[in-house]
């Protein structure tokens, strides 16, 4: 694929178009603000009654702006990498993307729905592996006969031992989950797929399984965010990377080139 | 704001552009309305989103069987709780107000009118307390994937529905146990329940909508439902509290309003498709006071009323906040 036309660019002006490729995520000058509750205050009944009384917010909440103004465009079959330290809002963005934070200002436009796979591994917990596939198939709209041919490949692909798909999901360690997660959502063709750090708890079969099947969802047409701290992962997978710090665009581009800035910032 | 006046598909153009552009300039909002973008978490149309959710029956259904299959897998009896939580119930309120109280005075067969009033009443209520939590408790559900969400408050329906229908098999045990001959009127009772089941789903799904974004509410519920249930006439009969010189029949606007709630009409409604002494005993005193007893027609009547405004407000309700679930 020829990619680096324009690139590798420094983000600072004005987002640079391809008008030879079709756009299917365009991320329009982001900010996203949240509050957070929670944690703090005295935690008890008399403070909490005062607190209703002077009709001020709830304890301690605080709002902290997480993406600063962020533009891009992301094309048809690209696999983006974010990169960052921690807490520089990739997670955040991956969110925003999805629909789930709503934007404080600009906007995120996409085609399609979003789809974002997250760390929290269960689907239902509660639920054996066998039922969440199930499940996980009839939402994302498929009929019980399209449900019942991908099971088989969904179980093969999560690759979990002997037996564990009869057992509820809470009883699965964090790599299994992720796995079988993975898994289901991976079964349908999405317009855009964004993966946050779900792959982090694979071993290193499912890694190799992962980078492919990534690759094939590439080729349906769609875009795969993909959030990772293993940056060789990224690096695999992916053919162009977005570095942000402190939820503003640092660099964008080739990932071989960004990688390297990155750790030589950040490996000191 | 974000929106652009131009919402022209890929290379359509709208009138009085110069040329074929080379879109110098222009903002990535308009960009992205070029090629057709969309902001990201709109809600669907009324009409498409209707489809989705048709399409996702199945899931509907799946969904309801597995919360049905995983609520009592802690339990060593297991299922058989969905049998002995209604049985337990009855025979805790005819301890207490059929033998302590003595509520029962003027109700001919009082076990199966209690029963009857229990086990529906219920119905209704483990829908409000289960559709409040029901985006809650699903919000990994709800942000992994993408469906529409109003699913979710109707498998909670689907769940309270199969659970009444076991609770049903104990009713009518009871029921041919003190010897109610089977009627006609028991087919009536069919409908009956299909009307509360669309009233369940609308309050289920105005349920889940408020609990969704002040988790307050299901601190609140169980309150204000033992408030209704005192309310409905579950446990004593609401019609004969109402006979004339009554304290009830003083304030004749709030006898108006105990009647007309949807609980009450669904309960008496039961309860008079079912127990024959008990449909005799209201026809006569429909016939003897009959300013003050409602008629069965008009029980009707409010059923389907409740039935349709809350089905189709409720959803409604749940609709125009589709996108803001699992938000935060």
């Amino acid at each position: 694929m020829a990619v680096a036309d324009t690139r590798p660019r420094k983000a600072l002006d004005a987002v640079e178009l391809d008008p030879r490729r079709e756009p299917i995520v365009v991320v329009d000058d982001l900010h996203i603000v949240y509050r957070v509750y929670g944690a703090g205050g005295k935690g008890n009944a008399a403070s909490a009654f005062s607190r209703v009384l002077r009709r001020k917010h709830r304890p301690t909440m605080t709002e902290v702006h997480a993406i600063k103004g962020l533009s891009f465009v992301a094309y048809r079959g690209e696999a983006v990498g974010i990169i960052g330290t921690n807490g520089s809002g990739k997670s955040t963005l991956l969110k925003a993307i999805a629909g789930l934070l709503p934007p404080h200002r600009g906007g995120v436009y996409t085609d399609g729905q979003p789809s974002l796979l997250g760390v929290n591994a269960a689907l239902m917990k509660d639920l054996t592996g066998e039922r969440n596939i199930v499940l996980g198939c009839l939402a994302m709209g498929m009929s019980p006969a399209e449900t019942r041919a991908k099971y088989k490949e969904i179980v093969d692909f999560a690759g979990l031992k002997e037996g564990f798909i009869q057992y509820p999901m809470r009883t699965y360690s964090s790599g299994m989950g992720a796995r079988l997660r993975f898994a289901i959502a991976a079964a349908k063709t999405h317009d855009v797929l964004l993966i946050d750090e779900a792959l982090a708890t694979g071993d290193a079969k499912f890694k190799v399984k992962s980078k492919r099947r990534i690759e094939e969802l590439r080729k349906e047409a769609g875009a795969v965010f993909l959030v990772a701290h293993q940056l060789d992962v990224v690096k695999e997978t992916c053919d162009r990377v977005i570095w942000i710090d402190e939820g503003r665009m640092h660099m964008d581009g080739d990932p071989e080139e960004v990688i390297a800035a990155y750790v030589e910032t950040t490996g000191k | 704001m974000s929106h652009p006046e131009r919402l022209g598909s890929p290379g359509g153009e709208s009138v009085g552009t110069i040329a074929e552009p080379p879109h110098v300039n222009e903002s990535l909002s308009d960009y992205a309305a070029r090629y057709g973008l969309r902001q990201s978490a709109a809600r669907p149309p009324l009409r498409k989103y209707l489809q989705q959710v048709w399409a996702r029956r199945n899931f509907i259904w799946a969904f309801a069987s597995a919360k049905n299959i995983s609520m009592y897998t802690d339990s060593r009896l297991g299922q058989l709780w969905q049998l002995l939580t209604p049985l337990l119930n009855a025979a805790v309120y005819y301890l207490i107000f059929g033998l302590l109280l003595n509520t029962s005075r003027g109700i001919k067969d009082f076990i199966p009118f209690l029963v009857t009033g229990v086990f529906l009443f219920g119905f209704t209520q483990r829908s409000v307390t289960s559709g409040a939590k029901s985006v809650g408790d699903n919000l990994s559900l709800i942000r992994a994937l993408h469906f529409p969400r109003a699913t979710l408050p109707l498998a909670i329906a689907v769940v309270e529905l199969q659970q009444l229908l076991l609770s049903l098999v104990v009713l009518f045990a009871i029921i041919m146990a003190w010897g109610e001959p089977i009627t006609f009127n028991m087919v009536l009772f069919i409908p009956v329940v299909a009307l509360q089941l669309m009233f369940n789903v609308g309050i289920s799904m105005v349920m889940a909508r408020l609990g969704a974004f002040n988790r307050d509410i299901t601190q609140l519920l169980p309150f204000i439902m033992r408030t209704w249930l005192y309310m409905s006439g579950v446990i004593f009969s609401l019609p004969v509290m109402m006979k004339p010189g009554s304290k009830l029949d003083r304030y004749p606007v709030i006898a108006r309003l105990l009647e007309a709630n949807p609980a009450h009409v669904y309960v008496e409604l039961s309860r008079n498709m079912l127990l024959g002494e008990y449909r005799e005993s209201m026809r006569e005193q429909v016939a003897l006071h009959k300013a003050t007893t409602m008629p069965m027609s008009q029980l009707w009547l409010y059923a389907i009323v409740w039935a349709v405004v809350m089905l189709v407000g409720g959803f409604m309700f749940f609709y125009r906040a589709e996108e803001r679930y699992g938000r935060g």
